[in-house]
């Protein structure tokens, strides 16, 4: 095509994109560093231009400050950090069997049951997670069988704990676990677990030194498709969990919604964003590279 | 892989199976039932559903939902392709990189992050340009953003497998190359297009967070309406509302997944007939 030609088809995408996705990060830097204020938008001015047209500076340290004080924001951050990580590693536990037994099934089977994990995907996430709340709700099905079968005689508490966090979790995110594990254990070469079994080898020691190493893409691409969303969650803990269960979704939200601390709120964002996000897109970036060479 | 079932394997997968549906199996279920209360079952009614259907602030909501996702998911349609083609196809340009990172990083960023940035620039754009105000618009903006990114990654794995030499060949025949492309790639890349746009629809549909930092106080979607009525408690309507959805979503996937198969079948068989 020609050279200016090609300049119609690249620059809509990019131009959006750079207005509204990145360039907001640049305006959440800046406001990280007013402070909260009582007018519409809710926040000082970080510069003016003077009467004499000189500009005036006036940044404020207070919300970094802040978030280095006050440890509801470092406690949140780590909280989330072991959620998002243990969440994972049941997802994982669980889903790996799930996924190796797909793989073993026949290709007409296969072909129903990918479409019966992808089917939870397309649904709605929240109505997936009001759904779950009516099996584990205190008078929910879950107690009212166990009650029924006499294996407890009070209702079991789940609502509002850390348990249901995990499950609401786990419940939510499996498919994006199960997916890729079974993308990478379907084309797995199984003369190379015969080859290993006529060596004498026993199953478990050919599971663990053949077919565990030859799945790792699909272990570290499933884990990180649970790790990102659950890392940031923030209905799960709201709906599911109690106070205790502190994730830094849930933080930022009521600084946001319920103290209407903005500038506070995109000084969360900023510090998340390049103890995590930034990590994670650089390991993206170059996963990506990988991938193109 | 041989065929050999393991019953150990075999129970996690049906366990597993079974966990990720019986939830929403019970919910439909409870949908149905005359009485208000989660644990009692009061008989069979489908009074919910009619008291649905007198909802106003559901249905406002539900109508400003659907007309959000169409142009949302159209819009990332047309800016994810464009994407994709300058990724696949121009592999030099100034800006290559920053489109690719912009395009990946979306999958990775917390929600809520993107939400709380996206809110601060429409506030700073309101002061300084005066547009755009809070609502309907500020709402499609941000989610074409993020679909955009879904529909890049899916049209571009599927351009890049596309034989090129087809669109040459009619290049040779006379077609201008925006008319081989029209003719030839369009149609090989439409079953990704379809998919991508579909993808984008429910995403857009099913969004809670984003949509309620950049939302303005009258547009409320329709996840923002359930949420708020979900954390109150239990809700006899929003369970057959969710029951609706469930069974249109699972419908639209059964019936896809059915054509995918049956296009494949039809291939396969063309391919037979060609040899």
């Amino acid at each position: 095509m020609e050279r200016h030609g090609r300049w119609l088809i690249i620059l809509p995408p990019l131009v959006f994109l750079l207005v509204f996705f990145l360039i907001p990060f640049a305006f959440a830097l800046k406001i990280s560093f007013a402070e909260a204020a009582l007018h519409i938008p809710p926040f000082t001015e970080v510069w003016q231009i003077t009467a004499d047209h000189h500009l005036r500076l006036t940044p404020s340290l207070r919300n970094y400050a802040y978030l280095l004080n006050d440890e509801v924001y470092a406690v949140s951050y780590l909280y989330s950090l072991k959620t998002a990580f243990f969440s994972t590693l049941i997802c994982l536990l669980i889903g790996y069997p799930m996924a190796y037994a797909m793989a073993r099934a026949s290709k007409a089977t296969q072909g129903i049951l990918m479409l019966v994990i992808i089917l939870p995907f397309w649904t709605s996430f929240l109505l997936r997670v009001y759904a779950l709340e009516g099996i584990i709700r205190d008078n929910g099905l879950l107690n009212a069988a166990l009650l029924w079968l006499g294996v407890i005689d009070h209702p079991l508490k789940i609502m509002r704990t850390t348990f249901a966090v995990y499950l609401g979790i786990v419940y939510s995110y499996l498919p994006f676990m199960v997916l890729p594990l079974f993308a990478t254990l379907e084309k797995l070469d199984i003369t190379l677990l015969e080859a290993a079994s006529d060596l004498g080898s026993r199953p478990w020691r050919a599971f663990f030194d053949i077919t565990l190493p030859l799945s790792m893409p699909g272990v570290i691409a499933g884990s990180m498709l649970v790790f990102i969303p659950a890392i940031g969650e923030y209905v799960i803990p709201a709906l599911l969990g109690g106070p205790d269960n502190l994730m830094i979704g849930r933080v930022l939200w009521d600084e946001f919604f319920a103290n209407h601390d903005w500038p506070v709120a995109a000084a969360v964002s900023i510090a998340f964003l390049v103890l995590l996000a930034g990590p994670i897109a650089v390991h993206q970036y170059y996963r990506v590279r990988q991938l193109e060479h | 892989m041989e065929r050999r079932y393991s019953p150990l394997l075999l129970t996690v997968l049906c366990v597993g199976i079974a966990f990720l549906y019986l939830p929403m199996l019970v919910l439909i279920g409870f949908s149905f039932n005359a009485s208000a209360l989660a644990s009692v079952w009061g008989g069979f009614s489908t009074e919910w559903y009619t008291e649905l259907l007198h909802n106003q602030q559901i249905l406002k909501a539900a109508a400003l939902s659907l007309e959000v996702a169409a142009l949302s998911s159209t819009g990332a349609l047309v800016l994810g392709t464009l994407a994709a083609i300058s990724l696949v196809r121009f592999t030099r340009f100034r800006g290559r990189l920053l489109l690719t990172g912009m395009v990946n990083a979306p999958l990775v960023m917390p929600e809520i992050i993107t939400g709380i940035t996206q809110l601060l620039l429409f506030v700073s754009m309101l002061q300084l340009v005066g547009w755009p105000s809070r609502g309907m618009t500020t709402i499609v903006i941000s989610h074409i953003a993020f679909c955009t990114a879904y529909v890049t990654i899916t049209v571009q794995s599927r351009l890049a497998t596309a034989d090129r030499s087809l669109e040459e060949a009619a290049m040779d025949l006379g077609a201008s190359p925006l008319q081989a492309f029209l003719d030839v790639t369009l149609p090989i890349i439409s079953p990704a297009l379809i998919s991508s746009w579909l993808l984008s629809f429910t995403l857009s549909l099913d969004d809670l967070v984003i949509s309620s930092f950049v939302s303005g106080p009258r547009s409320s979607t329709l996840p923002m309406v359930i949420y708020s009525k979900v954390k109150l408690g239990v809700s006899p309507d929003i369970n057959a509302l969710a029951s609706l959805i469930i069974c249109a979503v699972g419908l639209c996937v059964l019936t896809a997944g059915y054509m995918v198969r049956r296009g494949e079948r039809q291939r396969l068989a063309d391919a037979q007939l060609a040899r």
